[in-house]
């Protein structure tokens, strides 16, 4: 009987991307279910929105590239590019803002650079920067979430917010928007209040700001899970957590009035998320085990910089992509030793 | 009695996989019938092919010796039976090339017949001197039978300035499916632990590490006991962890004494020599029966059979044959695999024999050998940089392999790569990496070849320049010395120079020739783009 050759080995691959997107997409459910109990319908209805134009993009990037539809259209990480761009933008963010961001996330920043595995940015983040910095004004509508637990806005509601910019009968954008707890923060250090004072303010909870710690501890939650069933490494997250814990509480201890304590560093902002679901995104982070804590320190110690003497108040994209730019020149420098050689490479 | 504790060391990387043991361990072993033809390669192993001394239409005896290999490695080869020679020529061979090789093939006569053919037996052997020892592992023609088959007597015969202190002993057998060296541990122990004792006359380890997976607990409790009480300390039977490729032989060594073995050298480098069980059982067989290596355990195994089972098998025996003792195949057969699934190779076809390196055929249904899904681009997650025994860069050198930057990949260790394929088997990528590695590696190959080709070239040239240079200055001296005395004539002087020559070309020739068959024992297929983002 004569049969056909192939090239070893010859057992059936354990894993595929995806598997590894739809585990990372699982994972980021209960942050995002959080998310919208303290922001209310327009995190959904972000997250569908820009989903769904991640995918139209990827279409037509791929039409237009002259390649096949699938594998890529259902390789699920437009789906993950397009779901973490909704998660770093306001909740009721204009849908244009998304369509510009999100874009431009996968038209610049994935396929003109080649497409999935080529890109040298994180696609999700170069789209929130660069909405970031385009629409400044549209991009600081956080919301309040204690007004929003009080005014319980209905789905439609949210969505004619989103879709045409008007907010229901007798509401205004002032009366439901309020600066995030790193904004308030950078503003009164800004200011010279002490921090103990600032944080008086009801909108401070216990670890960060009201809401925003409970959405943290769920993304940790989902980011833990991804640990453990082993799609992301140790690495990047514990780094980056590590890095912003060990320069936050330097500076916490100097002088606890001016530098805020690492637990509110942590639990504020994007920290958590970028940790466990930003800065792994293996594509553009560092791949060898080394460079992928020297990523995540560097990652973690730009947003400490960024949001302490920076001119944002939260730094996530920034050192995100900030670190990209290293990647070839961590990588270079951080390859693992190979059996049986000595580490400068010689004969062991 | 269960294994001895002994400190572990562990090897960066490596793969759990479902081992795929149990099916072919329910039937004990059987002995495969004499097929009616042997088909006997006459290049087994690495290193030179033997040459036939027997004739076509010759009648052999059992073992007899048909094919001897007088290089340091190499290894004769002996009829498994008794019979005629009917033919000396090229047959399909177990190679990945799939091409067709050199072999001797013999009809049967049914009699299994030895004549005087067996080796007189050495009933003494604990006290065998060493150099008879070698002598009969050499004129058994025993080689390594965990599957690299290299000449067995060349490991009992360290350099006078290696002090060989450890005897590492693989019973791992790591690869999934595989299940001979289980089988034979658990019903030939004593032949095993025998074959160890000679090995030891030869090394003068001071220790012996058995090294067995966890996951042979009835091979463990069987050597535990067939080695009785006898020297506890020095000799341990020790239980390794699971994890592929723990059977390697450096991974092996590290796990056993934490040692490394350096990149471009032999465990006998860090005092350690390796041998299969098989091999000892081998080498055994050889000291005290009297038999060269004629047959071998086999496992016959895959959902693509419908009876998985363990084979005594006589070298020579037609894949074909085994198939058929093993319940023939499954209608939904796909693939024909020698060796195991993660470094073994796929069969063309099952007319092919079972040579001495042989341990496993597998017969393969779609299902356990598909890829779940397309190749994809690297998406650069590190899972392959994780499960990499030899400590490189997979993904990079998957990069540089495909843009043909030899130069770097060489730069990024290419070739300390085993081809164990772990990285190929956790990328979710689904790229077929080893097969790229493979393809970089036999380009380099081919690439050095050329170029010694190109230099041999130029030497024959250059010397056959020299020789008509001279001899047209020698032409022109003896005219000159004719014209100059009549009465003598000088013709025995210049005649010395251009013979050395011609040896010196002669030898060059030999030496391209010899580059050329080495690099031609590799398989030289070019990875298959199947996706399109391969091919930009
Ligand atoms: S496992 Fe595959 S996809 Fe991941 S880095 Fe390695 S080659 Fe790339
Ligand atoms: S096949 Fe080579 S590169 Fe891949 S895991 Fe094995 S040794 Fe490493």
């Amino acid at each position: 009987m004569r049969f056909k050759t192939f090239s070893s080995p010859h057992m059936a691959p354990a894993r595929s991307v995806n598997r590894v997107m739809g585990q990372v997409l699982l994972a980021l459910i209960p942050g995002t279910a959080a998310m919208t109990w303290y922001f209310g319908w327009g995190v959904l209805i972000n997250v569908s929105l820009a989903v769904t134009v991640a995918l139209a993009c990827e279409a037509l990037m791929l039409l237009v590239r002259g390649r096949a539809l699938t594998p890529h259209i259902t390789d699920l990480s437009a789906v993950l590019a397009g779901w973490l761009f909704a998660l770093a933008v306001p909740p009721l963010t204009p849908w244009w803002v998304t369509l510009v961001g999100v874009g431009f996330a996968m038209v610049m920043a994935k396929h003109l650079y080649g497409g999935l595995g080529y890109n040298p940015f994180n696609p999700a983040m170069v789209g929130y920067v660069v909405v970031l910095i385009s629409f400044p004004r549209e991009m600081t509508l956080w919301l309040s979430p204690s007004v929003i637990a009080e005014l319980n806005l209905s789905l439609p509601q949210a969505f004619t917010a989103i879709f045409a910019g008007r907010l229901p009968d007798g509401l205004t954008w002032d009366m439901i928007t309020a600066a995030t707890p790193l904004d308030r923060m950078q503003t009164g250090v800004g200011l010279a209040h002490p921090i103990s004072e600032i944080q008086t303010s009801p909108f401070f909870g216990y670890l960060g700001g009201v809401g925003w710690e409970w959405i943290g501890l769920w993304f940790l939650v989902g980011g833990l899970w991804l640990l453990k069933r082993r799609v992301i490494g140790w690495q990047i997250p514990v780094a980056m957590l590590g890095a912003l814990t060990l320069l936050s509480g330097l500076f916490w201890l100097i002088n606890p009035e001016i530098y805020a304590s690492p637990l509110f560093h942590v639990f504020s902002g994007a920290a958590i998320l970028g940790a466990f679901f930003i800065a792994t995104d293996p594509v553009s982070a560092s791949t060898t085990p080394r460079g992928r804590l020297i990523f995540g320190a560097g990652v973690g110690a730009l947003v400490f910089v960024i949001r302490t003497w920076g001119g944002y108040a939260e730094g996530v994209a920034f050192a995100v992509l900030l670190m990209n730019m290293m990647v070839p020149l961590i990588d270079h420098y951080t390859q693992p030793r190979v059996f049986g050689k000595t580490a400068a490479g010689k004969e062991g | 009695m269960t294994a001895s504790s002994h400190k572990l060391w562990r090897f960066h990387g490596g793969v759990k996989l479902p081992d795929h043991k149990a099916e072919s361990t329910t039937e004990p072993v059987a002995v495969a019938p004499l097929p009616p033809r042997l088909i006997l390669p006459l290049r087994q192993h690495i290193g030179e092919a033997a040459v036939p001394v027997v004739k076509r239409g010759e009648q052999v005896r059992k073992g007899q010796l048909i094919a001897r290999s007088d290089t340091y490695v190499g290894a004769h080869i002996h009829a498994p039976t008794s019979g005629r020679i009917v033919l000396i020529g090229d047959q399909p061979v177990p190679h990945p090339s799939g091409l067709s090789a050199p072999c001797i093939v013999i009809e049967a006569d049914g009699e299994d017949d030895w004549g005087d053919s067996r080796m007189p037996p050495i009933e003494d052997y604990r006290n065998i001197d060493p150099v008879k020892l070698r002598n009969r592992v050499r004129d058994a023609g025993i080689v390594g039978l965990g599957g690299a088959a290299f000449p067995a007597a060349v490991k009992l015969n360290p350099r006078p300035q290696q002090k060989i202190d450890t005897l590492v002993i693989n019973g791992a057998e790591c690869e999934p499916y595989i299940t001979c060296d289980d089988m034979l541990m658990r019903t030939q122990a004593e032949a095993v632990i025998a074959g160890m004792h000679l090995v030891r006359r030869a090394l003068k380890p001071e220790r012996c590490l058995f090294g067995i997976e966890d996951n042979k607990p009835e091979a463990i409790r069987a050597m535990t006991e067939a080695l009785g009480g006898e020297e506890r300390d020095n000799i341990r039977i020790v239980a390794i962890p699971s994890i592929y490729p723990t059977g390697g032989e450096r991974q092996l060594v590290r796990v056993l004494t934490g040692r490394e073995v350096p990149s471009e050298g032999l465990p006998a480098d860090v005092g350690v020599v390796c041998h299969n069980v098989g091999t000892l059982a081998a080498i055994y067989r050889a000291v005290v029966l009297g038999e060269p290596l004629i047959s071998r355990l086999v496992t016959v195994t895959g959902s693509g059979v419908n009876r998985p089972r363990n084979l005594q098998v006589y070298l020579g025996t037609p894949v074909a044959d085994l198939i058929a003792l093993a319940g023939g195949y499954t209608d939904d057969v796909e693939r024909l695999i020698m060796g195991g699934p993660m470094m073994g190779f796929a069969l063309a076809s099952d007319a092919v024999p079972i040579i001495k390196g042989g341990n496993c055929v597998i017969a393969a249904r779609t299902a356990d050998v598909e890829r779940p899904g397309p190749v994809m681009p690297c998406i650069r997650c590190g899972e392959c940089v994780k499960a990499c025994p030899a400590g490189l860069l997979p993904q990079q050198l998957y990069w540089f392999s495909r843009a043909r930057d030899f130069e770097k990949a060489q730069e990024y260790s290419l070739f300390d790569c085993i081809e164990c394929g772990c990285c190929a088997h956790v990328c979710p990528s689904n790229i077929p990496l080893v097969q790229y590695y493979r393809f970089a590696k036999n380009e380099i190959w081919s690439q050095e070849r050329e170029r010694r080709q190109a230099e041999a070239a130029k030497q024959r040239h250059e010397l056959r320049r020299e020789r008509l240079e001279r001899e047209e200055r020698e032409k022109a001296e003896r005219m000159k010395r004719k014209q100059a005395t009549t009465q003598q004539t000088t013709a025995t002087d210049g005649a010395e120079d251009p013979k050395q020559a011609v040896i010196r070309a002669a030898l060059a020739r030999a030496q391209a020739r010899k580059a050329d068959r080495e690099a031609q024992g590799t398989n030289a297929a070019a990875p298959v783009s199947d996706n399109d983002d391969e091919t930009r």
